[in-house]
Order: structure tokens, then sequence, then C-alpha cells
């Protein structure tokens, strides 16, 4: 009888076969999921022994939405569609006249003594109806941030050279280097000061 | 002909697949470690609406999600038809919100408690009454950082 000399060997052949169909199956179900969406901060619960600080009529731009998604601004009824031209007029307008303490030197609106001082004055006050669609509403918050955007944007091109969405995601950019992100933080900060996103979220209207 | 196939062979040595196995298996570590199953299913409608002015939400870890819509068809029977607020894979009561979202700040490592983000998942079709409630109950808690998650796309689209 012929002695073995140790066990046989196994077949390695079909290893890669099965390393292939587990690596098929894990590609597949893989999801590499990064979710977006507009970055809010809601307001503190304030203290209820506060006075509220007294804010001039021409400071603060409405936004209504009422059950059916209509818009009213300032006002007036309004298309969504020009929601972003009057929120960016409003903002920029710069009423407060040269040699005032509020004077906006960068702002190019129409500097209308009945609108907005000065950006970092200026808040939006958005209201809506508890009735009121979400996705309107998003539609509504979407076309504010955008509004804000736009201004920083151009402030960040005339001080900079660059677009400050794309220098705020190379900030948040965890990959970018602590050097330049030391650099940009300044620099974001600054547009931020020019144009800070005041947008108030009163309670939501319930009986009227 | 047979005399040129024999100089060819002998010319170019075969490709040793030797390594293949090893190839194949980094890539598959690789996925089996990315790989996040998705543990909660969802239990209410959720498609979310359009928007244009979007930020990443990348660092998952301090992410705490908030899903609301209208219960799906298996559901309905049960818990009706007006929309819910689904909180880790349960159908949850607008109370539940500020004991489940600080329960989920305290699971998290310390240095991210102060920097959670709550993202809010809600469907197109829900009205503002529920989501004005979630955002009262987020304030009482102190959770004040909010992400309305929103797929990419044209805000407007939201509208038809």
């Amino acid at each position: 009888m012929p002695r073995r000399k140790g066990a046989p060997e196994v077949n390695a052949g079909s290893m890669a076969d099965i390393a292939f169909l587990l690596l098929i199956f894990f590609l597949v179900t893989t999801t590499i999921e990064t979710d977006a969406g507009l970055d809010r901060m809601l307001p503190p619960m304030e203290p209820p022994t506060e006075e509220p600080p007294i804010i001039r009529q021409r400071n603060i731009f409405t936004v209504n939405i009422n059950r059916n998604g209509q818009l009213l601004v300032e006002e007036e009824i309004m298309d969504i569609k020009n929601l972003r031209a009057a929120a960016t007029a409003f903002l920029d307008n710069g009423g407060a006249p040269s040699g005032d303490p509020e004077h906006c030197s960068y702002c190019k609106g129409k500097r209308d003594s009945e609108s907005s001082d000065n950006p970092t004055k200026a808040i939006i006050s958005l209201k809506n109806d508890r009735e009121t669609k979400y996705s309107t509403y998003i539609t509504v918050q979407n076309e504010l941030v955008g509004a804000y955007n736009d201004l920083r944007n151009r402030e960040a091109q005339r001080l900079y050279g660059t677009d400050f969405v794309k220098m705020e995601a190379e900030y948040l950019n965890p990959e970018t280097p602590s050097s330049v992100r030391d650099e940009l933080k300044d620099k974001v900060k600054r547009i931020q000061e020019l144009f800070p996103q005041k947008l108030s979220e009163a309670e939501t209207s319930k009986n009227q | 002909m047979l005399h040129l196939n024999r100089k060819n062979k002998s010319k170019l040595p075969e490709i040793s697949t030797a390594s293949l196995p090893d190839i194949v298996f980094i890539l598959l570590f690789f996925f089996m470690t990315v790989t996040v199953m998705k543990n909660n299913r969802l239990l209410v409608e959720n498609t979310l609406p359009n928007a244009d002015e979007i930020e990443k939400l990348d660092k998952r870890d301090r992410v705490i999600e908030i899903i609301v819509g209208r219960p799906t068809k298996q559901y309905t029977s049960i818990v009706g038809v007006e929309s819910k607020i689904q909180l880790n894979g349960k159908f949850a009561h607008v109370d539940e919100i500020g004991s489940y979202v600080l329960a989920e700040i305290a699971k998290m490592p310390e240095h991210l408690r102060s920097v959670a983000i709550i993202s809010l998942k809600i469907d197109k079709t829900v009205n503002m009454g529920i989501v004005s409630d979630i955002k009262e109950e987020l304030r009482k808690v102190n959770a004040l950082k909010v992400n309305y998650t929103t797929f990419e796309g044209d805000a407007f689209n939201n509208l038809q």
C-alpha cells in the first residue's frame, strides 16, 4: 500500500470565481449615498423676559405663503419666479445715506430710503400657513438662500476673484490642506459678514 | 502554419493569473467595508423636493435623520393616511422627537455633539403644520442645526 505524503493540496483555482461572485454582490448592493440639502439654523428659544429688539419696518422683508402656495411679498402678490430678484433688490438696497454710520459702501442697489438701510440690518421674515405644501416652502427657501448666495458671489468676485459658493465648498471640504483652509476661513467670514443671512421664521400662523 | 504558431507561443509567455484572487480580494474587502446595509426600512412615502442651492451632507457620523411622509400602502390600514413621522424604523409622535434627538446626540462621541445636524427628510406632499411642530420640538431641545434634505434639481419643479 503506497503511503500518502501529507494531505492532498486543495485546488484553489475556483477561489477567484468565488471572490468575484462576492465582489459583484457587494458592488451591486453598495450605494455610496451622500445626501444634500439646505442647511439652516433654527432660532434658539428666547428667554421670555427679554424684550424683542426694535426693528424698523423698512428693514424687514416679509414673505407670506398661503395654503394654496401663493406668495404675499411686502403686502403684494408676487410670482415665485420673481422672488429671488425682489429679495436681492431688498438686501442690496443700501438705503442709508453716505455719512450715516449705517452707510453701505459696496451695495449696488437703488438706495431707496423706503427699503433696507444696510445688508447687515436687513431681515427676511418668512411666514407660512399650516397647510402650505412643504415643496412650496422648500422652493421659497431655495430662492431666498439663492438671493444671498448671488450677492455673496458678487462680493467674492470683486474682492477675491472667485465665487463664494466655491470658496465655501473648498473650506468645508475636509481634504483641503489646513493652510489653505485657514486662509479661506477669513475670506469666507468676511463675505458672510457683508451679507449675513438673517432669515427669520416666525411660528406658523394658526388661525387666520 | 503549425510551425509559425509554435514560434509565436515561445515568444509570448503566458500572463500569470496567480495574483488575480488577491486583487479581487482587495477590491472585495474595500466594498465590504464601505457598504452600509440600509437598516431602516421606509415606512412612509419619501420623495424629497428639489433644490439647487444645496450643501452636501457627507459627514455621516453627525447626522440624525427624521423622516416624514404619508404611510406606505401596507400601513395605511393601521395608522391612517395622515402624514407620520418615522424615527429609527418606527412610527413616532411629535412629542417623542425631543427625547429621540437627545438620545442620539448622547450616543455620539463628545467632540461631535456640538456639531450634530438634524437631517429632515420630508416628503414633498407633507403640509407645513407638522414640519413647524417638528422645528418647535427641535428648538426645545436646542438642536438648532437642521438640513432640509432635498434632491438636486430645479426648485421650480416642486410647484407642478
